[in-house]
C-alpha cells in the first residue's frame, strides 16, 4: 500500500517536473513581462536538437572518451542556444510589441511555425554555424573593452567582429557537415538521443525502481528551480528584473536601464526552455513538433499557479503531474480496489492518458470559478483594463 | 474629401460585385476539383466572420474556434452516416462493427432525424460556447488569458474526441463522401455543386447577419468592450452577458461552417480540433482586416486559395510563408489589408512617396458621424 503510494507519487513528481521545468523559462517570461511567447515550445524543441548535436560532436573520435558526460555539456549548450534565438526573437520583433499581448501572441506563433519548418529544411550542421555566428556575434561586443568601441574606428570594429562571427559560423558549418555526415541533410525525420549508459536502467530503493533518467530531470529541475530563484531574488540584475516589473517607469527613472533588463529576462526564460528541452529530449524522440505538444500544458501550469509567481508554478505543476498519474494510470482503482462500481467505471473511463488531460483540464477550469488568478494571486488593487 | 468618400462608399461595393459575379461565374469556369475548393473556403469564411465578431468587434481573442468548427461537422457526418447506414447490419454505421459494438450509443438516436441536425449544426455548438463563455466570463477572465483557456479548452475536446475510437471512431474521423442524401452520393459531382450554391448562399447571410448585429446598439456596445470593458461596466451594461451571447454567435457560425466544410471535404475528424487550425482562422482574419466584416471573407477565401496553390508548388514554403503572415501582419499592418485600404493607408504611401495632397480639413470629422460602421 505505501509502496504503491510511493510510485505514484514518484511518478507524479517525474510528470510534474518535467512540466515545471518546461514551465519555469515561461513563467518568468509571461509572469514577470507579462509576454505571451507561444514559441516557447520550439525553444524546447531547439534544446533538444542541440542536444542532439552535442551528442553526435561528443560520438567523434577526439571527444569519444567523454562521452558519457554529454548530457552536462548538452545543458549548457542547449541553453545557450535557446537563449541567442530568445534575444534575437526578443530584439526584433517582441520588442515592437511590448503592452499588446494578443499580437505578441500571433507574432511568436508565427515565429514558432517558422522555426519548425527551418529544423525541417535546414540541414543540422548550418542550422548550427547560424547560431554559433550569432552567438559570437552577440559576445563580442560585450567581452570587447569599452575604450576600443569609443574608438574612432569603431565601425571598423564592428564590421570586422560581423566578419568574423559569419566566417567562424561558416566554418564550423563545414566542418560538422563533412565530419557527421548525418547533419548535413536537411530531414524531416524524428532522431533519437540515446542516454549514456549511467544513465539507462534503474535504482532500486525500497522494492520500487527509479528510472534513473527520471531522476535526472528531476535533479536538472531541482537545480533549476534554485539557481533561478537564487538570481532573482539575491542578484544584483535579479533585483532590477524585479524592479521593472513591478514599476518599469519609475525603475527608468533611478536608472536601471529597461532595455537591458528586458533582453536578459527574456534570455534566462528562452534558455531555460532549452534546458527544458534536454529534459525532452532524453524522454523521447525528437522533432520539429516535441514543444507544440508542452505548450498548452505549460501555459495552464503559470496561469494555475498565479501569473508572476514562482511558488505557485511550482505547487501547480506537480499538482498536474501528480494527477495526471493518478487518473491516467488507473492508480485510484489499485489504492482503492473495492470502490462503488459506478465510480469504478468512471475511474476507468478516463484511465488513459489523453482522457486524463481531458479531466485535468476540466478540473483546472473548475478550480479557476472558485480562483480566478490562480493558486497565489497578485496582491494589492488595480483597476483591470 | 470627395475621393476618401468614394473610397469607402464605392470601394466595399466593387468587392461585392466581384464576389458575386465570381461566385456565379465559378461553376460553369472551374473544374469541378477547383469548384469544390472554392466552396469549401467559402464555408471556412463564415467561421471567419464569427472570429471577426469576437475578436474584431468585441476584442477576445478565442483560440478554440476549432471545437466548434468540429462539432457542428460531427454533427452533419453523424447525421450523414446513420441516413446511408440501415441497410447494414444492426442498422448502424460500418465502423462500429470494428469495435464490437452492437448498439448505438445514446447520443446518436436524435441524428436520425434531419430536423435535428439542422438546428443541432448551429445550437449545438452554440450552446457549448454559451456554456463555455460564461463559466470564463464570469469570473472576468479575459485578454490573453481567455485565449489560454481557449486553447486548453481545445485540446481536451482533442483528446476526447481523439481518445473516444468506440463512441465516434476516434483519430479515423467519420467518413461523408460516401454516404448518401436524397439518394445521391454526398461525394458525387452534383452534389458538391449544390454544396457549392449553398455555401454561396450561406456566407452573403452570414454576413448579412453579422453586419445586423455590429450595426445596432448591440453592436455598439460590444465595440465599447473591446476599447473599454471597465467602463461599459460602469455604464450599468452587464458585460457577462453581451460577451457570452456574441460568442454563442460566433461558435452558431462556427458550427454552420463546420457542416458545410465537412460534405465538401468528405470527412470530419479531430485533425479540426487541433491547435494549428484555430489559429489559422485568426490569422484570415487578421490579414483581411479585424473589424471589418468583408476583410473576414476575403482574408479567408484569399489565404486558403494562396495556400492550396502554394502547397501544391513548394510544399515546404508555405509555413515560411504563413509564420511570416502572421508577424508581417501585427508589426505592419495591425489593420489588416482591407483596413488598411479603407483608413487611410494608401494616402499615408502616397505622402511617403512624395505624391501627397493637402488636407482640406481635419481628417475623418465628416464622414465617421453618420457611418459609424465600416463595412
Amino acid at each position: 500500500m505505501v509502496q504503491l503510494i510511493l510510485e505514484s507519487l514518484f511518478n507524479g513528481i517525474a510528470i510534474g517536473s518535467v512540466l515545471l521545468i518546461a514551465a519555469l523559462g515561461l513563467a518568468i517570461v509571461f509572469g514577470l513581462m507579462g509576454v505571451i511567447n507561444l514559441a516557447h515550445g520550439e525553444l524546447m524543441m531547439l534544446g533538444a536538437y542541440s542536444t542532439y548535436v552535442t551528442q553526435l560532436v561528443f560520438k567523434l573520435p577526439a571527444l569519444k572518451p567523454f562521452y558519457n558526460s554529454y548530457v552536462i555539456v548538452s545543458l549548457m549548450v542547449a541553453f545557450l542556444v535557446a537563449a541567442v534565438v530568445g534575444i534575437l526573437l526578443e530584439r526584433s520583433i517582441i520588442r515592437r510589441l511590448y503592452g499588446s499581448p494578443l499580437e505578441t501572441l500571433l507574432a511568436t506563433w508565427g515565429v514558432s511555425l517558422i522555426l519548425q519548418q527551418f529544423v525541417r529544411s535546414v540541414p543540422l550542421a548550418y542550422a548550427s554555424g547560424i547560431i554559433i555566428a550569432l552567438l559570437i556575434g552577440l559576445i563580442v561586443p560585450l567581452i570587447v573593452p569599452h575604450d576600443l568601441l569609443s574608438h574612432r574606428r569603431n565601425r571598423l570594429i564592428k564590421v570586422g567582429s560581423l566578419g568574423g562571427s559569419v566566417l567562424v559560423g561558416l566554418l564550423s558549418a563545414n566542418w560538422l557537415s563533412t565530419s557527421i555526415s548525418r547533419l548535413g541533410r536537411a530531414s524531416a525525420r524524428n532522431v533519437d538521443v540515446t542516454a549514456p549508459s549511467w544513465m539507462r536502467g534503474g535504482l532500486d530503493l525500497w522494492g520500487i525502481t527509479f528510472p534513473v533518467t527520471r531522476l535526472v530531470i528531476i535533479v536538472i529541475t531541482i537545480i533549476a528551480v534554485i539557481s533561478v530563484t537564487w538570481f532573482l531574488k539575491q542578484s544584483v540584475w535579479g533585483m532590477r528584473i524585479r524592479a521593472v516589473t513591478q514599476n518599469r517607469e519609475m525603475s527608468e527613472c533611478l536608472g536601471i536601464s529597461t532595455k537591458k533588463v528586458d533582453v536578459l529576462t527574456f534570455g534566462i526564460g528562452s534558455g531555460l526552455a532549452g534546458v527544458a528541452g534536454v529534459a525532452v529530449s532524453l524522454l523521447g524522440s525528437v522533432g520539429p513538433n516535441v514543444g507544440g505538444s508542452y505548450i498548452v500544458g505549460c501555459f495552464m501550469v503559470v496561469v494555475l499557479g498565479g501569473v508572476g509567481n514562482l511558488l505557485g508554478t511550482i505547487i501547480a505543476s506537480f499538482a498536474i503531474g501528480i494527477m495526471t498519474d493518478l487518473i491516467g494510470a488507473g492508480r485510484l482503482l489499485s489504492i482503492w480496489p473495492d470502490m462503488p462500481s459506478p465510480l469504478a467505471s468512471t475511474v476507468d473511463f478516463f484511465a488513459t492518458t489523453s482522457m486524463a488531460r481531458v479531466l485535468v483540464f476540466a478540473l483546472i477550469v473548475v478550480f479557476l470559478q472558485f480562483r480566478p488568478s490562480g493558486l497565489f494571486p497578485q496582491k494589492g488593487r488595480m483597476v483591470e483594463s | 474629401m470627395k475621393k476618401t468618400l468614394i473610397n469607402r462608399r464605392l470601394f466595399p461595393l466593387i468587392i461585392w460585385i466581384t464576389i458575386i459575379a465570381s461566385i456565379i461565374a465559378a461553376p460553369s469556369l472551374l473544374p469541378v476539383f477547383r469548384l469544390n475548393l472554392l466552396g469549401r473556403y467559402l464555408s471556412l469564411a463564415i467561421v471567419a466572420l464569427g472570429i471577426d465578431l469576437i475578436w474584431g468587434f468585441t476584442g477576445l481573442l478565442s483560440l478554440g474556434q476549432g471545437i466548434f468548427f468540429a462539432l457542428g461537422g460531427y454533427c452533419a457526418a453523424m447525421f450523414l452516416q446513420l441516413n446511408s447506414s440501415a441497410n447494414l447490419p444492426n442498422g448502424i454505421p460500418e465502423f462500429f462493427g470494428l469495435y464490437g459494438i452492437q448498439s448505438l450509443p445514446f447520443f446518436w438516436e436524435p441524428f436520425k432525424s434531419p430536423l435535428f441536425t439542422f438546428v443541432g449544426i448551429w445550437l449545438i455548438p452554440s450552446l457549448v460556447a454559451a456554456l463555455l463563455g460564461f463559466l470564463v466570463f464570469r469570473n472576468r477572465i479575459k485578454g490573453v488569458y481567455f485565449s489560454i483557456l481557449t486553447q486548453a479548452a481545445l485540446l481536451v475536446f482533442f483528446n476526447f474526441f481523439n481518445g473516444q475510437q468506440k463512441l465516434i471512431n476516434g483519430t479515423n474521423g467519420l467518413k461523408t463522401d460516401v454516404t448518401e442524401l436524397f439518394g445521391q452520393m454526398v461525394g458525387s459531382d452534383s452534389m458538391q455543386r449544390m454544396f457549392f450554391w449553398i455555401t454561396a448562399l450561406l456566407v452573403v447571410f452570414a454576413w448579412f447577419f453579422a453586419r445586423w448585429i455590429v450595426y445596432d446598439r448591440f453592436g455598439n456596445i460590444l465595440k465599447g468592450i473591446r476599447d473599454d470593458e471597465s467602463r461599459v461596466r460602469f455604464t450599468g451594461y452587464n458585460t457577462t452577458i453581451f460577451k457570452t451571447i456574441v460568442f454563442a454567435i460566433a461558435g452558431g457560425l462556427a458550427g454552420i461552417s463546420g457542416a458545410l466544410y465537412t460534405v465538401q471535404s468528405g470527412i470530419v475528424s479531430p485533425q479540426f480540433m487541433t491547435v494549428p487550425f484555430s489559429i489559422e482562422m485568426v490569422i484570415w482574419v487578421a490579414v483581411g482586416g479585424r473589424g471589418t466584416l468583408l476583410g473576414a471573407i476575403l482574408g479567408a477565401v484569399m489565404i486558403n486559395y494562396a495556400k492550396s496553390l502554394v502547397s501544391e508548388a513548394l510544399p515546404a514554403s508555405w509555413m515560411f510563408i504563413q509564420g511570416g503572415l502572421f508577424i508581417l501582419v501585427v508589426t505592419v499592418l495591425p489593420e489588416g489589408v482591407l483596413g488598411w485600404l479603407q483608413s487611410d493607408g494608401p494616402r499615408n504611401l502616397l505622402s511617403r512617396l512624395g505624391v501627397s495632397r493637402p488636407l482640406s480639413t481635419y481628417p475623418g470629422l465628416e464622414e465617421k458621424s453618420h457611418d459609424e460602421v465600416r463595412l
